[in-house]
């Protein structure tokens, strides 16, 4: 029971963190059809700017600071760079984020070398918010939580009650219709980049000192985030939102878990020995499987529900 | 449009053709520098295998992310054959032994294929990343077949020498290489002439229409996909030839980027582009990458730049011209050109100041802060050089811009005389 909860909660935050990253690339995807390779780049780069901010001002400052730079960076990549290419259609722009999340991982290199860097909690988050029963549960894992929750409120308020979220949710089905009607479509193109950037960097902002901040972060969690938007449909917030969550408590509990097919078929009383054909798959526990359990999902999501748990259309 | 000619003899596609084979004939024995044969080796297998992927990327309109899927596959398959016949278990000869690589990859294409072909564009950009994910944390899982972290070794020489054919020295395996090659360009053009080569550019262009007709679009793209794996796991055999290893990098990320990164770095609309980017590729790995640590952030960059300027590749910035030299115009470009050198040498030595300065800062700024570049021999914590470089690379990029746009109005000029004599 002790092992459920503490795990359950540890999925949940590694969930919505997750869902900070891909409700942005979903939004994007769904608004100009463009699939953001570069986004979880987007994650890095907020981590390492509030690295950066935090070693001369602080944490709290950061945590405001970072996300707003790399929304900036995102907009000057959506102005001087992807609008340039859209006219070469849709494998052209991601062609282009592609190379964008090839390069900022070298100019990452670059500036902060290939090492991680020390990037580390606040002392006034470190410590323990709460005991349940013999485990210590961190502040830290509590804030991020916080965080992600007040900014999945924020996200809804902002698509649903104000003037620009309503202008962002025509502009997604009416793009034509909303520039006739004297709103400037591709300025609002590039605040939902902006946006989604911003998202993308507050997520690297309070996940790069949860976890660690290092050049390879980037590709460790990008695949993961687009198995999260093809398994949630395409396009879809709130399969996105179902998927990152699923996702995240799939993750935490599999690395935990050392089951093996041989452990199930004993306990139903057939014994395998290590002779047995494909023994090492039988072999395999759950943990040595959890990195591949995420692709597996995508597949079999595929093969039985192309349109994914929310999606609209195939594709 | 190209019109559909049949002529008997195509002097100028022998010609290419010819001289591609004698060039990679007789290059080693030109060159004979250590690392000519390895660079050399190693362009032939990248061309095949870029040729492979352009199957897809050009051919089909299929972004992959995971083409190094089907090589790598292919490659652990024909480490785990040489093992077998050095052990006794059947024989095979070892010329012919990248063919077991190609089927591996073939089967593998048939496997994956019919779930990532199901649909084109984004979706199937995101699922063939998905899959080489699967297969890379896979390789990590299965430490009997894959080696676990340091890989499977073999030995290629095994068996009889055939026809005096060790395959031990270096240059037989070139040669080797040369012949797969050759072998397989002329299989990979035969296909595109082919009515399901001819198929694939429909359903790319336009899949609805291809519908209509009367054709499955899904099956178009899956034999695509399922031969493209049969010649990217002929470039994997090779390569487990080449270095007698295979570790799990063969089937990684890095891999399947890299392929992407030579095969539209050299064009994807032209057959021969994915030739021309191996070359390009290999050698600035090889060149720059001797030079300096910073080589994949230059290569990044140039990607990034032809993307943005130049989509078609290098090998449409040539084929651009030849309606031009037949024109005899191009003397209206080379003063436009001269100064795009000029200005651009100067923009380049900017920017790669302000990146070796910036990498020799963050590496070893507290433990040798003194570098030398162009010549010039500084300390990186000084400011002079940061405002020296940054200097150049903004003027550069000032000056830059004036013979950008001279090169853009010669060319408009030449469009206009072009299609006037074409209207004439």
């Amino acid at each position: 029971m002790e092992f459920f909860l503490i795990s359950m909660l540890n999925g949940i935050s590694y969930g919505l963190l997750l869902f900070m990253l891909s409700a942005g690339l979903t939004i994007i995807f769904s608004m100009m059809g463009v699939l953001n390779f570069a986004h979880a780049s987007f994650y890095m780069i907020g981590a390492y700017f509030a690295y950066q901010i935090s070693t001369y001002i602080g944490f709290w400052p950061a945590l405001v600071i970072a996300p707003l730079l790399v929304g900036a960076v995102g907009m000057a990549v959506e102005r001087y760079g992807l609008r340039t290419v859209h006219k070469y259609g849709h494998v052209a722009e991601l062609l282009f984020t592609f190379g964008l999340a090839y390069l900022i991982e070298e100019t990452v290199h670059l500036v902060w070398g290939r090492s991680s860097v020390e990037y580390r909690v606040p002392p006034s988050l470190d410590g323990s918010l709460f005991t349940l029963y013999t485990t210590t549960y961190p502040i830290y894992r509590v804030f991020m939580m916080a965080v992600s929750v007040s900014m999945l409120i924020g996200i809804y308020l902002t698509l649903t009650r104000s003037r620009i979220g309503l202008v962002i949710q025509a502009a997604l089905t009416h793009p034509q219709t909303v520039e006739t009607l004297g709103h400037d479509v591709p300025r609002v193109f590039m605040l939902v980049f902006g946006g989604g950037s911003a998202l993308a960097g507050l997520a690297g902002v309070i996940g790069g000192n949860a976890f660690v901040t290092e050049p390879g972060m980037a590709a460790a969690v990008g695949p993961i985030v687009f198995v999260i938007v093809v398994v949630g449909g395409m396009g879809s917030l709130a399969g996105a939102f179902i998927a990152s969550l699923l996702i995240g408590v799939l993750q935490t509990f599999s690395v935990a878990l050392d089951y093996s097919f041989v452990d199930l078929f004993a306990r139903l009383g057939i014994a395998i020995g290590p002779d047995a054909p494909l023994a090492a798959l039988w072999d395999l526990t759950i943990s040595q499987a959890a990195p591949v359990l995420p692709y597996l999902l995508m597949v079999l999501m595929l093969i039985f529900r192309p349109k994914g748990i929310m999606g609209t259309r195939e594709g | 449009m190209r019109k559909l000619k049949c002529r008997p003899l195509n002097p100028g596609r022998w010609l290419v053709w010819g001289g591609t084979a004698l060039t990679m004939i007789v290059l080693p024995l030109i060159l004979t520098a250590g690392f000519t044969l390895t660079l050399l080796s190693q362009i032939g297998i990248g061309i095949i295998f870029a040729l492979s992927y352009n199957m897809l990327l050009g051919q089909g309109g299929m972004l992959s992310f995971g083409h190094a899927v089907y090589s790598g596959l292919g490659a652990y398959f024909t480490v785990h054959a040489l093992n077998l016949i050095s052990k006794g278990s059947f024989y095979f000869p070892v010329t012919l032994v990248p063919l077991i690589g190609g089927l591996a990859g073939m089967v593998f294409g048939v496997i994956f294929g019919y779930v990532t072909t199901k649909k084109s564009g984004t979706t199937f950009a995101m699922i063939s990343l998905g899959i080489g994910e699967m297969v890379f944390a896979c390789s990590l899982m299965f430490p009997g077949f894959f080696g676990g972290e340091g890989g499977i070794s073999t030995n290629r020489v095994v068996g009889q020498p055939v026809l005096g054919l060790s395959y031990g020295p270096g240059i037989q395996v070139y040669y080797l290489i040369v012949g797969w090659a050759l072998a397989c360009m002329a299989a990979m053009f035969a296909w595109t002439q082919t009515p399901l080569g001819r198929m694939a550019n429909a359903v790319r262009d336009n899949p609805e229409r291809a519908e209509f007709v009367g054709y499955d679009t899904h099956m178009v793209r899956f034999l695509t996909l399922v031969l493209s794996g049969f010649f990217a796991g002929i470039a994997g055999g090779l390569n487990s030839i080449n270095y007698e290893i295979v570790s799990a990098e063969n089937v990684g990320a890095l891999r399947s980027a890299g392929v992407l990164l030579a095969t539209f770095i050299g064009g994807a609309g032209f057959f021969f582009g994915p030739v021309i980017g191996s070359i390009v590729f290999f050698s600035m790995v090889t060149a720059v990458g001797a030079v300096t640590k910073a080589w994949s952030f230059y290569l990044g960059l140039l990607f990034l730049v032809m993307v943005l300027y130049a989509p078609g590749g290098f090998a449409s910035l040539i084929v651009m011209h030849v309606p031009v030299i037949k024109a005899r115009l191009m003397r209206r470009l080379w003063l436009p050109y001269a100064a795009t050198v000029v200005t651009g040498s100067v923009l380049l030595t900017g920017l790669i100041s302000v990146v070796e300065i910036t990498y020799h800062y963050s590496l070893e700024a507290d433990t040798a802060p003194a570098m030398t570049l162009f010549g010039f021999a500084f300390k990186v914590t000084d400011g002079t050089p940061w405002a020296v470089a940054t200097g150049l690379l903004v003027g550069g990029f000032i000056v830059s811009r004036f013979a950008w746009n001279a090169v853009g109005r010669a060319w408009g000029d030449i469009t206009h005389v072009l299609q006037d004599k074409a209207a004439a």
